[in-house]
C-alpha cells in the first residue's frame, strides 16, 4: 500500500509530446480512475508507473521515496493488461505463482518462506478458480482469463496495482458484474489502485477519485460526484455523461445569454473578456424536459421536432432539432413521464435550471452555472 | 489451404487441356533437371564396377552394394560423418545462442538504430567467403585453432549467425510484447524475462533457425576445406571431394560417398519443409 505522487512527470518521444508535465497524487489505499479517449496517454502513464519506460523528465514517488529510476521488480507494482498478457505455456497455477517463484527463485516457497501452493490456493479460491489450476490459459473464457490475470497481479499483495483498461475485452454482462468485483475486492485488500479506462461508465462507478487525461494533459481531478456536477472544461463537460451533455454556443445579449431559442440571464460576476468572446452554454440531457406540445407551456420552454429516439428504461433519450430563426439548433433531452416519443412529433423543451455550466467559449473553461 | 485450379474443375475443354499438358511438360523438364544428376548417383553407386564406364545399360542388370561397403568400411568417410555431425552441432548451439540473445536486445530492448543494426547484420552475411578466407585462415593459425573442429564450428557459427538473427528476432517481435512487459512487471530481469517466457514461446522459431544452421554447416564445403589438413579434422563434403583415386576415378565410391553424406540433411529437410517455410515467413503476415 503506498501514496503516489507525480511531479513534473513528462514524456517526449522525439518531438512529440506524449504527456505534457503533469502532477498527481493519488492516496494510501484509493481507487483511483484515469479516463480519456484512446490516444490520451493514459497507457504510458502506466508503463512509467509501472517502471517499463522512463519519463523524459520529472519525478515518481511510492511514499514519499523517488522510483524514477527503479527497475520494475523493486518497484513491488503489478499490472494488468487490456489483453491480460498470460503466458500461454503455463498453467493457471504457474501463471499465478509466477511472481512469487520470480520474487524467491524457488519452486516451492515465496520470499517470506510461506508455500507458494498455500497462495496459489488463497488467490484461487477468492477468484474462483480453484477447479481450474491445471488448464492452460487457452482453454480459459475470457472472464476466466480475466480472473488469472488479476490474480497474478494480487498474488504477490502489490504495494500498487494497476489495471490497464482490464474489462475492455469482455461482454456488456460480464464487464458490469466485474466491474462489482473489482470494487469489493478493493473494499477487502485496500491496495492503492490506480485504474485506466476509456470508458466514463466505468469511470463514474469505480473510483473514489478521477482524473480526466486528454493529449496528454489532466483536465480535472476529483471525485466522480464532483466532476460530473462541475466540469472544468468543454472536454471533460462532453466526456463524462450518457448522453454527452449539450453544448451550445450562445451570444451574450443585453438582454441575457442566447443559445439558440434559450434565453439564459447573465451572471453578474461574467468577466468581460467572456462576454466579447462569447460563452459556450452545456446542459446535461437529464436535465433537459422534453414534453408534449399541447402540455402547457413552461416559463422558458421552446417548441421543436423529434429527431432520433433512443429508449432507456423509463425515460428515452430524445434528440430534437430546435425552431430557432438564426441556426438549427440540436438538443438531447429525457423525454417527460407518460410521454412516449415518434419521430416528427411537435414537443416543448425546457431546460431545468440552475442545471446549466457556462464556459469561455475562447478557452473552454468553465466560469459558472445560471 | 487453396487447392491447385485444375482439381476443380470439371474435365477439361480443349484449351485446358493444352495449358495441362504444357504445364506437365514444363514440371517434368525441372524435375529432370534437379532430380536427374542425383538419381544418376543413385544409379551409378549401385552399379558394377564394369558397367559404371559403359552405356547402354542406363539401369544396371545387377544391383551391387561393394561401392557402399568400400565407402562405410575402407574409407575415412564415417570419420567424416561423425566430425560433420560435431561441427554443425556446435555451430547450431553457438549461433542459436548467441543468436537468440542478439534477437530478443533487437526486438524487445530499447536500443538506438535497431535498423540500421539489422542491416549491418545482413550485409556481413553478404561477403562470400572466398574474400574472408585467406585473413581467417591467418587468425585460426595465430589462435592454434588450425586444424581442429573446433575452428570450423566457430566459423560456421559465426556464418550462420546473420540468419538465425533474422530469423529469431521476427519470430521474437510476433509475440505480444505484453508478454514481456508482465514478465517484467512480476519481477523478471530481461535476463529471466527471456529464459522463462519468451525462449519457451519462441521454440518453434529456435527450433527452424537451428534445422537451418545444422544444414548450412552440413554442406559447407570451403571453410572446411581450407580450415582442415587431415582426415581427423575433415567434414564429410571435403572427404567426398578429397575421395582417394589413385589411378583412376572411383566413381562408384565417390556417388555412393556423396548419397551417404545428402540423405540425412534431405531427409532433415523433407520432414521439416513445411515449418522451416512458415519460419522464413514468419512476421511478414500477422498470424
Amino acid at each position: 500500500m503506498a501514496e503516489v505522487c507525480l511531479k513534473g512527470l513528462e514524456k517526449r518521444i522525439g518531438h512529440t509530446t506524449i504527456l505534457h508535465p503533469l502532477d498527481l497524487t493519488v492516496r494510501d489505499g484509493e481507487f483511483f480512475v484515469l479516463v480519456g479517449p484512446s490516444g490520451c496517454g493514459k497507457s504510458t502513464l502506466l508503463h512509467l508507473l509501472a517502471g517499463l519506460d522512463r519519463p523524459t523528465s520529472g519525478r515518481i514517488l511510492f511514499d514519499g521515496a523517488d522510483v524514477t529510476e527503479l527497475e520494475p521488480r523493486e518497484r513491488d507494482a503489478a499490472l494488468v493488461f487490456q489483453t491480460y498478457a498470460l503466458y500461454p505455456h503455463m498453467t493457471v497455477r504457474d501463471n499465478l505463482s509466477f511472481p512469487l517463484r520470480v520474487a524467491s527463485g524457488a519452486q516451492r516457497v515465496d520470499r517470506k518462506g510461506k508455500d507458494i501452493e498455500n497462495e496459489v490456493q488463497r488467490v484461487a479460491g477468492f477468484l474462483g478458480l480453484k477447479s481450474l489450476l491445471d488448464r492452460r490459459p487457452r482453454e480459459l473464457s475470457g472472464g476466466q482469463r480475466q480472473r488469472v490475470a488479476l490474480g497474478r497481479a494480487l498474488i504477490r499483495k502489490p504495494r500498487l496495482f494497476l489495471l490497464d483498461e482490464p474489462l475492455s475485452n469482455l461482454d456488456a454482462q460480464l464487464r458490469s458484474s466485474m466491474r462489482t468485483e473489482l470494487r469489493q475486492l478493493h473494499e477487502e485488500l485496500k491496495i492503492t489502485t490506480i485504474y485506466v479506462t476509456h470508458d466514463q461508465t466505468e469511470a463514474m462507478t469505480l473510483g473514489d477519485r478521477l482524473a480526466t487525461l486528454d493529449q496528454g494533459r489532466i483536465h480535472q481531478v476529483g471525485r466522480p460526484h464532483d466532476v460530473y456536477a462541475a466540469p472544468a472544461n468543454v472536454f471533460v463537460a462532453g466526456f463524462l455523461g450518457y448522453p454527452p451533455m449539450n453544448l451550445l454556443q450562445a451570444r451574450v445579449g443585453s438582454e441575457g445569454i442566447a443559445a439558440g431559442p434559450f434565453q439564459f440571464t447573465v451572471p453578474s460576476d461574467l468577466p468581460e473578456s467572456v462576454r466579447q468572446q462569447g460563452v459556450t452554454v452545456g446542459v446535461r440531457p437529464e436535465d433537459v424536459m422534453v414534453g408534449i406540445s399541447a402540455d402547457r407551456h413552461e416559463d422558458g420552454a421552446v417548441s421543436g421536432v423529434v429527431r432520433l429516439v433512443e429508449p432507456a428504461g423509463p425515460t428515452c433519450w430524445v434528440t430534437c432539432d430546435l425552431l430557432d430563426r438564426l441556426a438549427r439548433v440540436t438538443v438531447v433531452g429525457a423525454s417527460a413521464s407518460g410521454y412516449s416519443p415518434k419521430i416528427g412529433d411537435a414537443v416543448t423543451v425546457s431546460v431545468r435550471r440552475p442545471a446549466v455550466h457556462l464556459f469561455d467559449s475562447s478557452t473552454g473553461q468553465r466560469f459558472g452555472s445560471v | 489451404m487453396i487447392r491447385p485450379t485444375e482439381e476443380r474443375r470439371e474435365a477439361g475443354s480443349y484449351s485446358d487441356f493444352r495449358a495441362t499438358g504444357l504445364r506437365w511438360v514444363l514440371l517434368a523438364v525441372v524435375m529432370l533437371f534437379c532430380i536427374g544428376p542425383l538419381f544418376w548417383q543413385a544409379v551409378t553407386s549401385v552399379k558394377p564396377d564394369a558397367d559404371l564406364v559403359r552405356l547402354p545399360p542406363i539401369l544396371p542388370a545387377e544391383i551391387t552394394a561393394t561401392h557402399y561397403e568400400r565407402v562405410l568400411l575402407g574409407s575415412p568417410l564415417v570419420q567424416a560423418l561423425a566430425n560433420s555431425v560435431v561441427v554443425a552441432a556446435g555451430a547450431t548451439v553457438v549461433s542459436i545462442v548467441v543468436g537468440s540473445f542478439c534477437a530478443f536486445a533487437l526486438a524487445r530492448l530499447p536500443i538506438a538504430g535497431k535498423s540500421i543494426i539489422l542491416g549491418l547484420i545482413l550485409v556481413t552475411s553478404m561477403f562470400p567467403p572466398i574474400a574472408v578466407i585467406s585473413p581467417l585462415y591467418l587468425v585460426m593459425r595465430e589462435l592454434g585453432l588450425r586444424d581442429t573442429l573446433m575452428a570450423l564450428s566457430l566459423t560456421h557459427a559465426v556464418y550462420a549467425l546473420p540468419l538465425a538473427v533474422w530469423l529469431l528476432t521476427s519470430f521474437i517481435r510476433q509475440l505480444p510484447s505484453e508478454l514481456y512487459y508482465a514478465a517484467r512487471v512480476d519481477g523478471c530481469t530481461p535476463l529471466r524475462a527471456l529464459l522463462t517466457v519468451i525462449l519457451p514461446l519462441a521454440r518453434p522459431g529456435l527450433a527452424v533457425a537451428a534445422l537451418l544452421v545444422f544444414i548450412f554447416s552440413w554442406n559447407e564445403f570451403m571453410f572446411a576445406l581450407t580450415l582442415t589438413a587431415s582426415d581427423a579434422t575433415r567434414t564429410a563434403p571435403v572427404a567426398v571431394a578429397l575421395f582417394p583415386g589413385l589411378y583412376e576415378i572411383p566413381w562408384g565410391d565417390l556417388a555412393a560417398a556423396s548419397l551417404v553424406v545428402t540423405l540425412p540433411v534431405a531427409g532433415l529437410a523433407l520432414v521439416f519443409h513445411r515449418h522451416i517455410v512458415a519460419g522464413l515467413t514468419a512476421g511478414s503476415v500477422k498470424g
